[in-house]
C-alpha cells in the first residue's frame, strides 16, 4: 500500500504541476489575481512530493522486497542508515529526490518570496512548475521507482560497498539541494524576462536563491572530493572526473552569478547579463544531472541499453533550456541598461570576475562533452584528463584568483580615493613567499610554487576590506565576502602545499618491521581479520611514531558477500601540519603485506578552504535576510492597510 | 561611459571570453585529447614512448604476476586485437580483477606500459566510456582470452 500511496501522490502533484503552470497561462494573457490560488497550488504540489519521497523511504527502510528498486538495490543485512541512504543511491530515487527538491523549493519560493513584483512571481512560479512538469513526465513515464515485482524475492541484491558510507550518503543530497536551487533563480529570470521586470528588486528577491544553492553546491563538491580522497584510497582530491565536473560547472556558473547579481542589486546594471547567467547555471545543474543519469558517462551503451531515459532526459534539456535561451534572444535585447560606470570600478572588476569564470566553465565544458561529441560525429572514442584540464583551466584560476585580491577594494561607479596603494603589502608578502619558496625548495614545480605565493597574498589582501573601516560595524555580507575570499586562499594553500610537500612510501613489511616517511617511523604490528556488520575484514595495526608521539592506525581491506566486492579502507590520522594516510593492501607467501603511506603537509587545508568559502555564503545569507526584514517590516504593515 | 556604449563594450567582451573559451579548449584538445589508447593503437605504432597517456581494455585472464618485491606487479591488457604489457607499483584498486575492464594512466617505456596510476571506480557498474563495447562483447560471451 505504501508503495501505491506514494505513486498517488506523485500523479497528484504532476496535476497540481499541470494546473499551476496553466494559470500562469491564463493570467499573463489577461490580469486576473490569482498569485495567492498559485501560491497555494505550489506548496500543496511541494507537500506532496515530500510525501511520495518519504513512502520510499520508508518502503526502503523496511527493506520491502516486493518494490523491485528495493530488490535491485538494498538488502536486509545492510545497515539502517545505509538502507536509508539506498532511497537516493540509484537511478529512480534519485531522480524523485532530484524532483522533490524542485518542488519544495518552488514551494518555499511561493511562501516567502515577496519581494518580486506580483507578475514576476506568477510568471516564475508558472516557470518553476513547466520545470517540475518535466521531470515528474520523467518519472512517471520512463522510471517509475514505485515498480512492484511479483512474486517478492527472498532478499536483495545489495548495495555497492563503496556507497555505504556516511559521506556518500549524504554528499548527493547536498549537491542536489544546490542544483535544484539554482533552478528558482532560473524560474525568476525566466518570469522577469516574460513580464520585462529586470530590476535591482528582482535581483534582491533572487539573490538569497542563488547565495543558497550556492553554498550548499560548495559544501557538496567540498564534501564529494573528501570522500574520494579517504574512501577510494588513492591520496587524491580531485581527478576532472566527467561526474565531478558535472558538479563544478553548476558551480562556476552560480559563482558568476553570485558576484554580477550585486552589480544588478546595486547599481541596477547587467541586466542581460545577469539574466543569462542565471539561465545558464541552472543549464549546468540540467546538463550534469543528464551526464550522470542519462549514462552516457557510465558507459556509451547506457543508451542503447536503455535508450528511453538518456533520449528522455535529453529532450527535456533541450526544451528547456532551448526556450529559456529563446526567450532570452527575444527579451533580452529590448531590456535598458541600468546605470552606467567608468572603466575602472567594482563593476568593471566584476565584469571581468565574470568573463574569467565564464571561460573556465567553457574550458572545463568542453573538455567534459568533448568526448561525446567526438564519438557522436566518428565513432573514435577518447578520453580527455587532468593534462587538458590542469594545464588549460589553471593558469586562468591563478589569475582569477589573484583579481580576487582586488576586486573589492574597487568603489562603485568609478574610482576616487584609490585603495589600491594597500595592495602594496599583500604583493610583498606574496613575493616574500615565493622567495623562500625558491631557497628552501628549490626543486619544487612552478605550479605548487606560484599557488603558495598567490595564497599568502590572498591571505593578506582578503582581509583589507575589513581593515579600512570598523570591522565590528562592518555589514554581516562583507564579513561573508572576505571569509569566503580566504577560503579561496586557504584551499588554494592546501593544493600546492599538498602538490609540493606530500611524501609517499610504498613497501611490503612484515609484522614487527617498520618503514620510515617524512618525520614518521612506521610499524606494522599486527595483521589480524576483523567483522563489520556485513563485511569481514583484515586489519592492519599500525603503529607510528614521531619524536615523543606516538599513534596507532588500523587501515583495513573488507569483503564484502553480497555482491562479492573488496574495497581498501584507508586509515587517516589528522595533525595540525597534515594528514598520515596508511593503506594496506595483499599479503605475499612470505607473510609480508603491502603496505602504502603517505604523509601529506596541510592537506586539510583544501577542504577547510572549502568549508571557509560556504560559511562567508552563510554568513552573507544571514546577513542580507537580517537586513531586509528590518527594512521591510514596516513596508508590509503599510500595504496591509493601504 | 554612454549606456549605449557601455552595452556595445560588454557584448564585445562576452564575444570575446566566448572566442577565448573556444580557443584555449581547441588548443588544449588538439595537445592532449589523443590521450586514451587501447592496446590496438599502440601495436600500430601510434603511440610514442614517454608520452602520457590511458591505457584502456580488459586485464587478460591469467596474466597478473607479482614481482619479489611484492608491491609490483605485470599484467597485460587487451582489447581482443592486441596485447600491451603493463608494470605497476602500488596496491591494486578495489574493483581490479583478471577478467575485467581497466584503465590504466601512465607512459610506454620500449613497448611496456609503466602505469602510474589504475583508476579506482565509483561503481562496480561503471565502465570508462571508451571500453564500452568491449565489455558488452565481453559479457555477451565473446571472450576476448589468445
Amino acid at each position: 500500500m505504501i508503495a501505491e500511496a506514494g505513486l498517488a501522490a506523485l500523479w497528484l502533484a504532476a496535476g497540481l504541476a499541470a494546473l499551476q503552470f496553466v494559470l500562469m497561462v491564463l493570467a499573463l494573457r489577461s490580469p486576473i489575481d490569482v498569485c495567492r490560488a498559485m501560491r497555494g497550488v505550489a506548496v500543496v504540489q511541494g507537500a506532496l512530493t515530500l510525501i511520495s519521497f518519504a513512502m520510499l523511504l520508508i518502503v526502503f527502510a523496511r527493506s520491502d522486497m516486493s518494490v523491485a528498486l528495493v530488490f535491485e538495490n538494498s538488502h536486509s543485512a545492510k545497515p539502517f542508515i545505509y538502507k536509508v541512504a539506498g532511497t537516493w543511491g540509484n537511478h529512480e530515487g534519485s531522480m524523485l529526490l532530484w524532483v522533490t527538491v524542485l518542488s519544495v523549493a518552488g514551494a518555499f519560493f511561493a511562501l516567502l518570496s515577496k519581494r518580486a513584483g506580483e507578475r514576476t512571481a506568477i510568471a516564475a512560479l508558472g516557470a518553476q512548475a513547466a520545470l517540475a512538469l518535466g521531470f515528474y513526465a520523467f518519472l512517471l513515464i520512463a522510471s517509475n521507482p514505485f515498480a512492484r515485482l511479483f512474486p517478492a524475492p527472498p532478499d536483495g541484491r545489495g548495495l555497492n560497498p563503496l556507497l555505504q558510507d556516511p559521506g556518500l550518503a549524504f554528499h548527493p543530497p547536498t549537491l542536489y539541494l544546490g542544483y535544484v536551487g539554482l533552478s528558482v533563480a532560473f524560474s525568476l529570470a525566466v518570469g522577469a524576462l516574460l513580464t520585462g521586470e529586470v530590476d535591482a528588486k528582482l535581483a534582491r528577491a533572487m539573490r538569497p536563491w542563488v547565495l543558497g544553492a550556492w553554498l550548499l553546491l560548495t559544501l557538496g563538491i567540498t564534501a564529494g572530493s573528501y570522500w574520494a580522497y579517504y574512501e577510494l584510497g588513492w591520496g587524491g582530491y580531485w581527478f576532472w572526473d566527467p561526474v565531478e565536473n558535472a558538479s563544478l560547472m553548476p558551480w562556476l556558473a552560480a559563482t558568476a552569478l553570485l558576484h554580477s547579481i550585486n552589480v544588478l542589486a546595486a547599481r541596477g546594471a547587467l541586466k542581460a547579463w545577469t539574466m543569462m547567467l542565471a539561465v545558464i547555471a541552472f543549464s549546468m545543474s540540467m546538463v550534469g544531472t543528464f551526464l550522470v543519469r542519462s549514462g552516457v558517462l557510465t558507459s556509451v551503451h547506457a543508451f542503447a541499453i536503455d535508450p528511453e531515459r538518456g533520449t528522455f532526459l535529453l529532450a527535456l534539456l533541450g526544451i528547456y533550456v532551448g526556450a529559456a535561451f529563446v526567450l532570452f534572444a527575444v527579451r533580452g535585447a529590448t531590456l535598458r541598461e541600468g546605470a552606467s560606470f567608468e572603466l575602472v570600478s567594482r563593476e568593471t572588476g566584476l565584469v571581468i570576475n565574470n568573463l574569467l569564470l565564464s571561460v573556465i566553465l567553457g574550458i572545463v565544458f568542453l573538455g567534459t562533452l568533448y568526448p561525446l561529441f567526438v564519438e557522436a560525429v566518428s565513432g573514435e572514442k577518447l578520453s580527455v584528463g587532468a593534462p587538458y584540464f590542469n594545464a588549460v583551466a589553471g593558469p586562468l584560476a591563478l589569475i582569477l584568483t589573484v583579481l580576487v585580491g582586488v576586486g573589492p577594494l574597487l568603489s562603485w561607479r568609478r574610482e576616487r580615493r584609490s585603495r589600491l596603494k594597500t595592495l602594496t603589502i599583500p604583493a610583498l608578502i606574496g613575493a616574500t613567499a615565493l622567495a623562500i619558496t625558491v631557497i628552501l625548495w628549490p626543486g619544487m614545480n612552478i605550479l605548487p610554487r606560484l599557488g603558495l605565493m598567490v595564497a599568502a597574498y590572498l591571505l593578506v589582501a582578503g582581509t583589507l576590506p575589513l581593515v579600512a573601516r570598523n570591522p565590528l560595524r562592518a555589514p554581516l555580507a562583507t564579513w561573508g565576502m572576505v571569509v569566503a575570499h580566504l577560503g579561496i586562499a586557504v584551499a588554494l594553500a592546501g593544493m600546492a602545499a599538498n602538490a609540493a610537500f606530500t611524501s609517499e612510501r610504498l613497501a611490503v613489511i612484515s609484522p614487527g618491521e617498520s618503514l620510515t616517511l617524512g618525520p614518521w617511523t612506521v610499524q606494522l604490528e599486527t595483521v589480524e581479520p576483523a567483522a563489520g556488520p556485513n563485511y569481514t575484514a583484515i586489519e592492519g595495526k599500525l603503529r607510528a611514531t614521531r619524536g615523543s608521539g606516538l599513534t596507532m592506525l588500523r587501515p583495513q581491506t573488507r569483503y564484502f558477500s553480497d555482491p562479492p566486492t573488496e574495497t581498501n579502507e584507508a586509515a587517516i590520522e589528522t595533525f595540525w601540519n597534515g594528514q598520515l594516510y596508511t593503506v594496506i593492501g595483499k599479503a605475499d607467501t612470505a607473510g609480508g603485506w603491502q603496505v602504502r603511506l603517505w604523509w601529506k603537509p596541510f592537506v586539510t587545508l583544501i577542504w577547510t578552504g572549502g568549508a571557509l568559502i560556504a560559511f562567508g555564503g552563510a554568513l552573507a545569507l544571514v546577513g542580507r535576510a537580517w537586513r531586509s526584514r528590518r527594512r521591510t517590516s514596516g513596508g508590509w504593515r503599510k500595504e496591509r492597510y493601504a | 561611459m554612454k549606456a549605449k556604449n557601455q552595452r556595445l563594450v560588454l557584448v564585445a567582451a562576452a564575444a570575446f571570453a566566448l572566442l577565448a573559451a573556444v580557443l584555449l579548449a581547441m588548443w588544449g584538445l588538439k595537445d592532449r585529447a589523443s590521450y586514451f589508447f587501447t592496446p590496438a593503437d599502440i601495436a600500430a605504432g601510434k603511440a610514442t614512448d614517454g608520452q602520457a597517456m590511458r591505457l584502456g581494455g580488459m586485464v587478460e585472464r591469467g596474466s597478473i604476476k607479482r614481482e619479489p618485491d611484492g608491491v609490483t606487479i605485470r599484467f597485460i591488457i587487451t582489447d581482443g586485437k592486441a596485447r600491451t604489457p603493463v608494470t605497476y607499483r602500488g596496491i591494486v584498486p578495489d574493483l581490479f580483477r583478471e577478467g575485467s575492464g581497466a584503465v590504466a594512466e601512465g607512459h610506454l617505456q620500449n613497448r611496456t606500459f609503466v602505469a602510474d596510476t589504475i583508476l579506482a571506480k565509483h561503481d562496480e557498474r561503471y565502465m570508462p566510456p571508451e571500453l564500452g563495447n568491449l565489455a558488452a562483447e565481453h559479457k555477451a560471451g565473446k571472450t576476448l582470452e589468445k
